[in-house]
């Protein structure tokens, strides 16, 4: 029982720390941070992957990914957060690129991969209806065949950056059968399709990323369908096995951790430093405590991996404890930044404390979405009862 | 990295699952507690046998020579077994004070006889005022001849009754919450002055209050710093309790999963209402959280990188974690079992008390978190 890297590993990290020091540059950061041009800091910042060659280390290496094992992959993203750089746009690079990878014909492949290593189109996902979350097999969307075309007919809701999208991946209903999972596709639609129309959505965080997709006789040639007509629902599951390595945000969550008790030491109540504060010191280390567990939770099913085991219903236990944490974490920075994470002004005025006030509320706000999206915590602790307990 | 426990670990622990599988069913276990002395001294020859006591020992002393890895992977197939023997306050208490002092004379002549199952011991720390406080200590220790004289009381002494050696914190210098000035002694459990009151203890175990009225002693600290030693012991103490705890903890869930799918009600098993499923996904995941906090802490403890600081950390944070996730896999593992929880019958409440008793013996939620609070952000 070990819970050391090898040397390659360490020299690995080094190599990659670098990396993150030399070209995660105060500008970009600081315009990451600021928020007003997401779709241009991200390209810029993927580019700067892409030529490194490190912006797909999913992909199978023949196509553009890094060749990298487990622990390598766990590495890179712990120094990514660390340095707080953001993470790639997902849609593209990590969700319906591996699809088209293993069930997508040569033409496809061709077509839209190396469009999506260099970040030439922005995808969103097509899930979940207004009628269909938890429950997404039930979904309506429907597709009918009119010869070379499909024709497309309903809506796609909580469209996360749809607005600056080239490409949607759907899963829409092309038959009817007994099973509802029987009768679904992989379709890849053109955003720019006439009938297409986006409306947005704006959220408790003030912001705008969630839109509804709404498609009216939409016309898409059946050359963008992945695989067989009916067998999306299985491409679809494949995928959600896949980028589960950094599921958990374990290093997200201690950066954030480390920030709260940095504010909390100039923060002060009648009493005062708030650090000081025994019940401040308990609300804390209740989280800490937790995160601690979880990060070596996170680390035996990376050692599990590099034995060869794929990550089945760990990975939900990941996921609900990872967002039980960063929820927990969000709503103790509101609190120790105290009034000002009421505040709606997103400059210094007067006080830095507006400024992160602001951006706290912010991520607590939207933070709600963490244990809803990517299958709610209670779908998880459903795969959690069926597979590990046998239930 | 690597997590598991290695070839001969598993080999222990083989050798103690297959043990109590042919002798220690609960029914015999129960047999083996109602001994007047609240255990098995044959039981306990076996052990001495099979090499389990030497385990945790330093090979000079004829020991194993075993890691805190070594100690913990039996201590969790002790817990499954619950075991009333005094395994805890011999082996682990006594035995891992003891192999922390620095009297090698009385380590080389008491160390092997706990080897061989020919010594009991205990440890008498605590007293009515100190909760688990180390350095709050009134038991005086006065020079007489080569040796001391012990007074005072101490509360709750874990196997003190049936003891033939007691390892005692008393006061040598300084005032009552001093931590130097506090010295170990070694005391026979019949030595002059020594009154025993021995009671029963909630999970089957025995323990006795003692009373010390100028009892004969032999020092085995340094004179006065006993505390910094002691606080080292406890530490590797408290990791083998953990692991103990995520072995009933592991049976519980197990248990009680088991018995939802065989208990029919409104006509089906009640193992297939959703309440109940999340409910047993919960104590599943707190156990998770525990056992990865025990690998964790294992590591490190043995990895000598780590910093006292981060070696203090995690070792609070792990029995914060076993105090709490413990109370929920106990409570909810009565509840799921309804009424049947509540019978002395089954194993369920046994395992329940015996999870608790390890976190109302040596430190509880609130006192580790609260050490944890000192170290993380004092």
């Amino acid at each position: 029982m070990d819970n050391a890297f090898s040397a390659a590993d360490i020299e690995f990290q080094r190599e990659v720390r670098e990396f993150f020091s030399n070209e995660f540059t105060p500008d970009l950061k600081a315009r990451a941070q600021e928020g007003s041009d997401v779709k241009g800091v991200a390209i810029e910042w993927q580019h700067k992957l892409y030529e490194k060659g490190w912006i797909a280390p999913g992909w199978p290496k023949e196509l553009g990914g890094t060749g990298w094992s487990p622990v390598q992959k766990f590495i890179f993203e712990t120094e990514r957060c660390e340095a707080g750089a953001p993470d790639v746009v997902p849609f593209g690079l990590k969700m319906v690129a591996p699809v088209i990878i293993h069930f997508g014909n040569d033409e496809q492949k061709a077509r839209f991969l190396p469009r999506i290593l260099k970040s030439e189109d922005w995808w969103c996902q097509g899930y979940s209806e207004p009628g269909s979350g938890s429950d997404l097999a039930a979904l309506q969307t429907k597709a009918s065949r009119d010869g070379d075309h499909y024709v497309v007919n309903g809506a796609k809701i909580w469209t996360t950056y749809a607005q600056y999208a080239d490409w949607i991946f759907c899963l829409v209903r092309t038959g009817n059968f007994e099973k509802k999972q029987q009768g679904i596709s992989f379709l890849l639609i053109d955003m720019k399709s006439e009938g297409v129309k986006v409306n947005p959505i704006h959220s408790i965080d003030n912001h705008h990323s969630l839109n509804e997709v709404v498609f009216d006789n939409v016309r898409v040639p059946v050359e963008n369908l992945i695989g067989q007509e009916n067998q999306g629902w299985t491409y679809a599951k494949a995928l959600l096995a896949h980028e589960r390595t950094s599921i958990a945000e374990v290093s997200n969550s201690k950066r954030n951790l480390a920030e709260i008790i940095e504010l909390a030491k100039h923060q002060t109540n009648h009493k005062g430093r708030l650090i000081d504060d025994p019940y401040f010191q308990s609300r804390l280390s209740d989280i800490e405590i937790e995160l601690m567990a979880l990060e070596y939770m996170d680390l035996r099913v990376l050692a599990s991996m590099s034995a060869g085991d794929t990550p089945g219903p760990e990975a939900s236990l990941l996921k609900i404890k990872g967002t039980e944490i960063q929820q927990a974490l969000q709503e103790l920075r509101m609190e120790t930044i105290g009034a000002y994470s009421a505040s709606l002004r997103q400059d210094s005025y007067q006080n830095e404390l507006h400024k992160e006030g602001s951006s706290a509320r912010k991520e607590y706000m939207y933070g709600r979405a963490a244990t809803i999206y990517g299958g709610s915590n209670e779908v998880q602790r459903n795969v959690i009862a069926k597979a590990v307990l046998g239930l | 990295m690597n997590f598991e426990f290695n070839e001969e670990q598993m080999m222990l622990k083989d050798s103690i699952i297959k043990w109590s599988q042919d002798n220690y069913s609960f029914d015999q276990r129960r047999v083996s507690a109602d001994n007047p002395e609240g255990f098995s001294r044959a039981h306990w020859a076996t052990f001495a046998e099979l090499g389990w006591l030497s385990v945790p020992f330093a090979e000079e002393y004829g020991g194993y020579g075993g890691s805190i890895i070594d100690l913990a992977a039996i201590m969790q197939e002790f817990g499954k077994m619950l075991a009333t023997e005094p395994l805890v306050p011999t082996m682990v208490l006594f035995g891992g004070v003891l192999s922390a002092s620095s009297n090698e004379d009385i380590k080389t002549e008491l160390i092997p006889q706990i080897i061989d199952g020919s010594l009991l011991g205990a440890v008498a720390i605590y007293e009515p005022q100190s909760r688990f406080d180390m350095s709050n200590i009134t038991t005086s220790a006065s020079v007489e001849g080569d040796g001391y004289l012990l007074n005072g009381s101490k509360s709750v002494v874990l196997g003190g009754a049936v003891a033939d050696k007691i390892l005692v914190l008393a006061r040598t210098s300084g005032e009552q919450n001093d931590e130097v000035g506090v010295s170990l002694f070694v005391i026979d459990g019949n030595a002059d002055g020594v009154s025993r009151n021995a009671f029963e203890l909630m999970d089957g175990q025995q323990a006795c209050d003692v009373v010390l009225q100028n009892t004969p002693a032999t020092l085995v600290s340094e004179l006065d710093q006993a505390y910094g030693p002691l606080m080292d012991a406890m530490q590797s103490i408290s990791v083998a309790l953990a692991a103990e705890a995520t072995g009933i903890m592991e049976r519980l869930n197990l248990t009680t999963v088991e018995y939802t799918k065989t208990r029919k009600q409104f006509g089906v098993p009640i193992s297939s209402f959703q309440a109940l499923q999340h409910r047993m996904v919960d104590t599943f995941m707190a156990y998770e959280q525990v056992k990865s906090l025990l690998v964790g802490t294992l590591c490190e403890l043995t990895d000598d990188k780590s910093s006292p600081e981060r070696a203090s950390k995690l070792v609070s944070a792990l029995r914060t974690l076993v105090a709490k996730n413990g109370k929920l896999i106990g409570d909810e593992a009565i509840q799921l079992h309804g009424g049947m929880g509540l019978t002395d019958e089954l194993d369920v409440g046994h395992y329940v008390k015996r999870l608790m008793m390890i976190n109302l013996m040596f430190g509880n939620a609130d006192f580790y978190q609260q050490q944890f609070n000192e170290v993380a952000y004092g």
